[in-house]
């Protein structure tokens, strides 16, 4: 099993170092001397977070995702759920948010600034507004799509309306959440990062703006971009460990 | 032998459709059920058998007729009565444990050696922390029937129980089925359609028509338990319901 793991992680492995490599080469071959080479890219990096600076923005980047997704989660999975249940709320909500959902959220860069300001409110409620929706939806679905025979069965057992829900609704739509968790995660992160490079003089975006405005260092420009991608990659493998906790394993195993 | 009616199915009618496409389902259905009775409902397939097993169970009203539990009319499902079915409901979500817990009340201060007890009954000792999806398909039937007893219904309905095991485990889960229920007398209405599993288990074998569904045959099986299928008695009721149901048996 171990071995098989080693096996299928090689190929890309492989792929990754071939990126870097031509990469090095072409810059070598063009003599460009704004485009780094990754060994500048990895000195820069290490620039930066020995004065401290990478951690910051990092921080200050996580803690709006953090933030932003965690208002989205209380909304979206309570309304989630509330929709699933009641027809009439489907009914009434769910062309609004329909509309809702496909707007950018980078297109609601302005009227954020216009209400909250250049200051942290207003990446979190772009973050807010962009992870909702899929959580909504996902949710929504979750509860729509539980078989009918359980449904069947808990009444049969005429038990009480919150043990119900604890018990059948909830836990039986879980995974969808959850899925619809690590859909609004990905999009907050996508998101923090283009409000950053807006209005903001904190976080991973800012931090790529700001090098390139401030004397070209694509060095770190490109350090910004990997960095995001290699969080970016953490927090959907957070994500991944819920999928594998025990009461959700039941919707992947058959 | 049945003194008293648990169940009474008062010319129940059923159909889908609107007027210009309707199908009749179910046609002035009339039949009694004893209590602690066990009565084998079978029938061709899409006769109309789950629909007939819903609207008893309480889970669809009946266009027309009734149906009395202990001489109360029916209107919706409750845990007097619980159903089994082909699919099986165990939630996959909770533990066998918590599946047992879940139809006894959050009060009830002896609902974990209920649940412990009927773990036991079944066979599942030793898998109430398994969840559903770590059992085999008869460990799940099993789970759900003790599901079932724990919360100590007057009536079982089953729908096919077993007919999604191979035919072994369906066997022996046909008399474990027998020995639970001689621990505990249930009133059991077992709609089939394997003769052989409704002459094995039942004290009344009804046999439906096709659409839309009469009761077309009736057969008393006073055979003590336990019954094997092979002796001359239960061969000459299998043949019996088998041309009932039109076809002849070798």
């Amino acid at each position: 099993m171990k071995n098989g793991r080693k096996n299928q992680a090689l190929p890309s492995i492989v792929v990754l170092a071939a990126v870097v490599a031509i990469w090095w080469m072409i810059v070598v071959a063009t003599k460009s001397v704004i485009f780094p080479t990754p060994w500048q890219v990895v000195t820069g990096t290490l620039e930066l977070a020995r004065d401290g600076t990478l951690w910051e923005h990092i921080g200050a980047s996580l803690f709006r995702v953090g933030a932003g997704f965690g208002l989205a989660v209380l909304v979206a999975v309570p309304l989630g759920l509330w929709m699933g249940r009641v027809h009439g709320a489907f009914i009434t909500l769910n062309p609004l948010f329909q509309i809702l959902r496909p707007i950018s959220p980078i297109a609601w860069i302005p009227i954020a600034i216009l209400w909250f300001g250049i200051g942290n409110a207003s990446p979190i409620y772009l973050i807010f507004i962009a992870s909702v929706f899929p959580m909504i939806v996902q949710t929504t679905s979750g509860v729509h799509t539980i078989e009918k025979r359980y449904l069947n069965a808990a009444e049969n057992f005429g038990v009480p309306r919150n043990k119900l829900f604890l018990q059948v609704v909830f836990p039986a739509s879980l995974p969808q959440i959850i899925t619809g968790m690590r859909i609004g995660l990905g999009v907050a992160w996508l998101v923090v990062v283009a409000a950053e490079m807006i209005a903001l003089r904190s976080g991973l975006g800012y931090m790529i703006i700001d090098s390139r405005n401030a004397g070209n260092r694509y060095d770190l420009v490109v350090a910004g971009m990997i960095i995001i991608g290699l969080i970016g990659l953490a927090l959907d493998g957070i994500m991944r460990l819920l999928e594998n906790m025990k009461v959700v394993r039941w919707r992947y195993v058959h | 032998m049945f003194i008293k009616n648990k169940i009474e199915v008062q010319k129940v009618r059923k159909g889908f459709g609107t007027n210009g496409s309707r199908l009749e389902v179910i046609e002035g259905l009339d039949f009694k059920v004893g209590d602690g009775e066990f009565v084998a409902i079978v029938g061709p397939s899409g006769c109309g058998k789950t629909t007939l097993m819903n609207i008893i169970a309480g889970f669809q009203p009946p266009d027309d007729g009734a149906v009395l539990v202990d001489g109360q009319p029916r209107h919706a499902p409750s845990a007097k009565g619980i159903v089994i079915t082909q699919q099986g409901s165990v939630f996959p979500w909770l533990t066998v444990r918590q599946n047992l817990l879940f139809g006894l009340a959050d009060d009830l201060p002896e609902r974990e050696a209920l649940a412990q007890e009927y773990a036991e009954l079944v066979g599942l000792k030793g898998f109430e922390n398994n969840y559903p999806h770590e059992l085999s398909g008869g460990m799940l039937k099993r789970a759900e029937i003790a599901r079932a007893l724990v919360v100590k219904p007057e009536i079982l309905y089953m729908d096919e129980p077993f007919s999604a095991l191979d035919a072994l485990m369906s066997l022996r889960m046909q008399t474990e089925l027998l020995r639970i229920l001689a621990k505990e007398r249930h009133t059991v209405m077992l709609i089939t359609h394997d003769v052989e599993e409704a002459i094995h288990l039942a004290d009344r074998v009804l046999v439906l028509s096709p659409r839309p569904a009469r009761i077309q045959a009736s057969f008393d099986i006073a055979l003590p338990h336990p019954r094997r299928v092979s002796s001359p008695e239960c061969q000459a009721l299998r043949v019996a319901i088998l041309k009932e149901l039109g076809v002849t048996a070798v």
